[in-house]
């Protein structure tokens, strides 16, 4: 018989919703409003400064932002037919700023730059995008999430199956695990920039120290080939202790009675995993993941800090991006459009995700 | 009863006072220096001098750091909420004057005569700013190590050409006596890039957008001169000879001085504490000649006076008022800065004739360029610091400058313009 009580609680709505009043109104001034408000800016030329009025602009923000073309060139041939060849002895091909600049037979291609290129039967195929860094960003990205969800979270686990015994001191250890992740975020990037330094840093010293002085020391954050690396290691490392404390508590929902259970059939430490800790842990999981990879693509403070997208814009991202275009270069509108993409990005990964870990039954 | 009309009477006589107190206006002004308690100082003298000088006006002043600067002036302009006196970093005045958050300065006539150029903030016709003094660079140097490796000392009127200066730098880092023959500052992001590398560019030929419109960068940032400049720039880099992208900022600040470079382009501020170090021995030389004469950069922080200000003659008075010479002496002794005429240099410690600084005000005079004077400026510096990072990173020159050269045309385009 709940019928009462549920007439009951409906009755008093009037005093729910004062009580859910200013958490309502806060959530809706700070978070719902600025999600519409992006939205709605992403469609328009709206500008951080500018007497200009605002005009709507359909998707051109978009536009700008997406766009690809594919640019076969053939390589340089002289009067009489022959190949042009370089001092390599390779083919020489001209340059993309050739058809891209313009160029009035190739208006298709004007204001487009080179993202990527390969050479196929002789011939060179250019991918061309809009928004070269965009798509660098986009890439940098999804490279960095491909990365850190699945080693943060493995790590974690890890770390949790290791503190989640009962030891002496055990939580010390869970303390210094912890650490990282209640200091701020931007004092451990700059603490990170101290150690990745290309001089005398610490992993320089140590890895030098290890080898004997056989290591050279490196440019970790200078470097194209390293930096994006450096940041995934430290921002993995950084956040570890967040992840490892909700494995924990996901270890610690598991009914002792259940390992209790596994010893007496004899079940190996390796089987106990497999088939008592990980089902136990299955909507941990789902948790974990979904967090690390909605963190992973809100990446910034590491760029800010450490790298501004440098060099050669290994390091950039989309956050970073959208923030650099919508408050130093003055482009509210471009970097709302980016903030969109993102969030698409974002919430499809989610749901694809929640897709493929759903219940089967 | 008695009492309370006594507690009446004192409300009264109170709010009387207070009242007489108030009869001049209050001028609120922001100012960038927050914790440089030297030019702080002189800046309290001015601002007690004036409110002592007339009865109409009370300058109050507010102080920022200079990070985050900026972002408060527009915060503060999106929220109808600036104050009547501004200061504004020269080259972002047309941005701000554009976008209508200062208005022209009413000056008396003549009050700029004498001016070094760098100090008048021009935009559109009218004077938005005046600085009461300019910055200066040089190629710091010591005599012994010129001399030392034969090296010619080069004058306002005779600087070094393209090709003298690489041989001497090339000589310098052979000597193996330096960790990099010159250091150009890269550790200095931001402001730095446009301000200390663009002349430069415009040595060679080039500039950061094309000034006869400020309609487009095509040509000037990518064209032939841009090219060669681009080469150059990444030459210094490739061969070493100076510290990349991810020079140390102390190393910076303190490299020249532990005699880790052999030259170093820096700024007038930065004179006083080598002069310190090396006396007689410290040399302050003229840019290269690239092919269009040495230049060097111009424009330092400028005070303005706020649009939606109530109070726009008030404020105006205010900066015509600190423009006196001996204002003008005073801040440069304080900081080391150029002050912003002749006369006031010659009333300064470091720029009088034969002072130790003096060379700054015939450079800051001969040499000095202002950047590009177009709101679009402060978003073209950011297009040009990227690519000017990127070539020292090793990226395709002209690549790098037609990417820079699109990201301002676009920026351009989306603002309509500019107004130009």
């Amino acid at each position: 018989m709940s019928t009462p009580v549920r007439s009951k609680l409906s009755s008093a709505t009037g005093a729910g919703w004062g009580m859910a009043a200013p958490v309502i109104g806060l959530l809706s001034l700070f978070l719902i409003f600025p999600f519409i408000l992006a939205f709605a800016l992403s469609f328009t030329n709206q500008r951080l400064i500018s007497p200009n009025p605002t005009e709507f602009i359909g998707m051109r923000n978009f536009e700008q932002l997406l766009g690809l073309n594919v640019l076969i060139i053939e390589p340089e041939r002289d009067g009489a037919g022959e190949l042009v060849r370089n001092d390599a002895g390779e083919p020489a091909y001209p340059r993309v700023r050739t058809f891209t600049r313009n160029n009035p037979d190739y208006p298709q291609y004007q204001g487009m730059r080179e993202w990527f290129a390969w050479n196929f039967r002789g011939d060179r195929i250019v991918f061309l995008a809009s928004d070269v860094i965009f798509m660098r960003a986009l890439t940098n990205t999804f490279l960095f999430v491909a990365v850190v969800a699945p080693v943060q979270g493995g790590l974690a686990l890890l770390l949790a199956l290791l503190i989640n015994q009962k030891l002496r001191g055990i939580n010390v250890y869970r303390a210094i695990y912890f650490m990282p992740v209640v200091v701020s975020i931007v004092v451990v990037s700059l603490l990170w920039r101290f150690i990745y330094d290309g001089n005398d840093g610490l992993l320089n010293n140590i890895l030098s120290g290890l080898t004997f002085g056989a290591f050279k020391p490196v440019d970790w954050l200078g470097e194209y080939g390293t930096a994006l690396g450096a940041i995934m290691g430290m921002s993995i490392w950084q956040a570890v202790g967040f992840h490892m404390v909700i494995w924990l508590s996901g270890l610690q929902t598991i009914p002792e009675t259940l390992y209790e259970a596994a010893d007496i059939e004899g079940a190996t430490a390796t089987q106990k995993f497999r088939y008592v800790t990980w089902p136990g842990l299955r909507n941990t999981a789902v948790l974990v993941l979904i967090v690390i990879t909605m963190q992973a693509f809100a990446l910034f403070a590491q760029i800010d800090v450490m790298t501004r997208g440098g060099p050669l814009d290994s390091t950039q991202t989309l956050v970073f991006q959208a923030v650099i275009r919508g408050y130093e270069k003055q482009d509210i509108s471009g970097g709302s459009a980016i903030s969109v993409i993102l969030f698409l990005i974002v919430l499809s990964v989610s749901l694809l995700q929640r897709y493929l870990v759903r219940t089967k039954n | 009863m008695n009492k309370l009309t006594l507690f009446g009477g004192a409300v009264v006589l109170s709010t009387l006072l207070a009242s007489t107190a108030m009869a001049q206006t209050e001028l609120s002004m922001w100012y960038h220096g927050a914790g440089n308690p030297n030019e702080l100082e002189v800046l309290d003298v001015i601002i007690d001098d004036f409110n002592g000088s007339q009865s109409d006006w009370n300058v109050v002043l507010e102080k920022f750091p200079q990070e985050s600067y900026n972002e408060s002036v527009v915060a503060a302009a999106l929220a109808g909420n600036l104050p009547d006196i501004i200061d504004v970093d020269g080259p972002v005045m047309p941005n701000w004057a554009w976008a209508g958050y200062m208005a022209p300065l009413e000056l008396s006539d003549g009050a700029l005569d004498g001016f070094l150029p760098g100090a008048i903030g021009e935009w559109n016709g009218n004077i938005y700013s005046v600085g009461l003094w300019d910055a200066g660079l040089a190629i710091f140097a010591r005599k012994s190590v010129l001399e030392a490796n034969d090296i010619r000392v080069p004058t306002l009127d005779n600087p070094w050409n393209e090709a003298e200066f690489d041989a001497l730098l090339l000589k310098l880092q052979a000597t193996g006596d330096f960790d990099f023959a010159i250091d150009m500052g890269m550790a200095w992001t931001g402001e730095w890039y446009p301000y200390a590398f663009s002349p430069f560019l415009q040595s060679f030929g080039g500039d950061i957008m094309d000034r006869s419109t400020y309609k487009t960068a095509e040509g000037a940032l990518n064209g032939d001169a841009a090219i060669a400049f681009g080469e150059w720039w990444q030459a210094l880099f490739a061969r070493d000879l100076s510290p990349g992208t991810s020079q140390d900022g102390a190393d910076r600040g303190s490299g020249f001085l532990e005699g880790k470079y052999a030259l170093q382009w820096n700024g007038n501020w930065a004179a006083l504490p080598a002069l310190e170090k090396f006396g007689d021995d410290m040399l302050f030389l003229p840019a290269p000649d690239f092919g269009n004469g040495p230049r060097i950069g111009a424009a330092s922080w400028q005070f303005g006076v706020s649009a939606s200000s109530e109070n726009q003659d008030g404020a105006s008075a205010f900066i015509e008022f600190a423009m006196q010479d001996k204002y003008l002496a005073q801040f440069s002794d304080a900081i080391g800065l150029i002050p912003a005429t002749a006369a006031a240099a010659a009333m300064s410690k470091n720029y009088k004739s034969g002072g130790p600084l003096e060379v700054f005000f015939g450079l800051s005079e001969n040499q000095a360029t202002l950047r590009p004077v177009t709101p679009g400026y402060v978003v073209a510096a950011l297009d040009f610091e990227k690519a000017m990072a990127d070539i020292a990173n090793g990226a395709d020159v002209p690549d790098a400058l037609d990417a820079a050269v699109d990201a301002i045309n676009s920026d351009i385009e989306k603002n309509s313009g500019y107004g130009f």
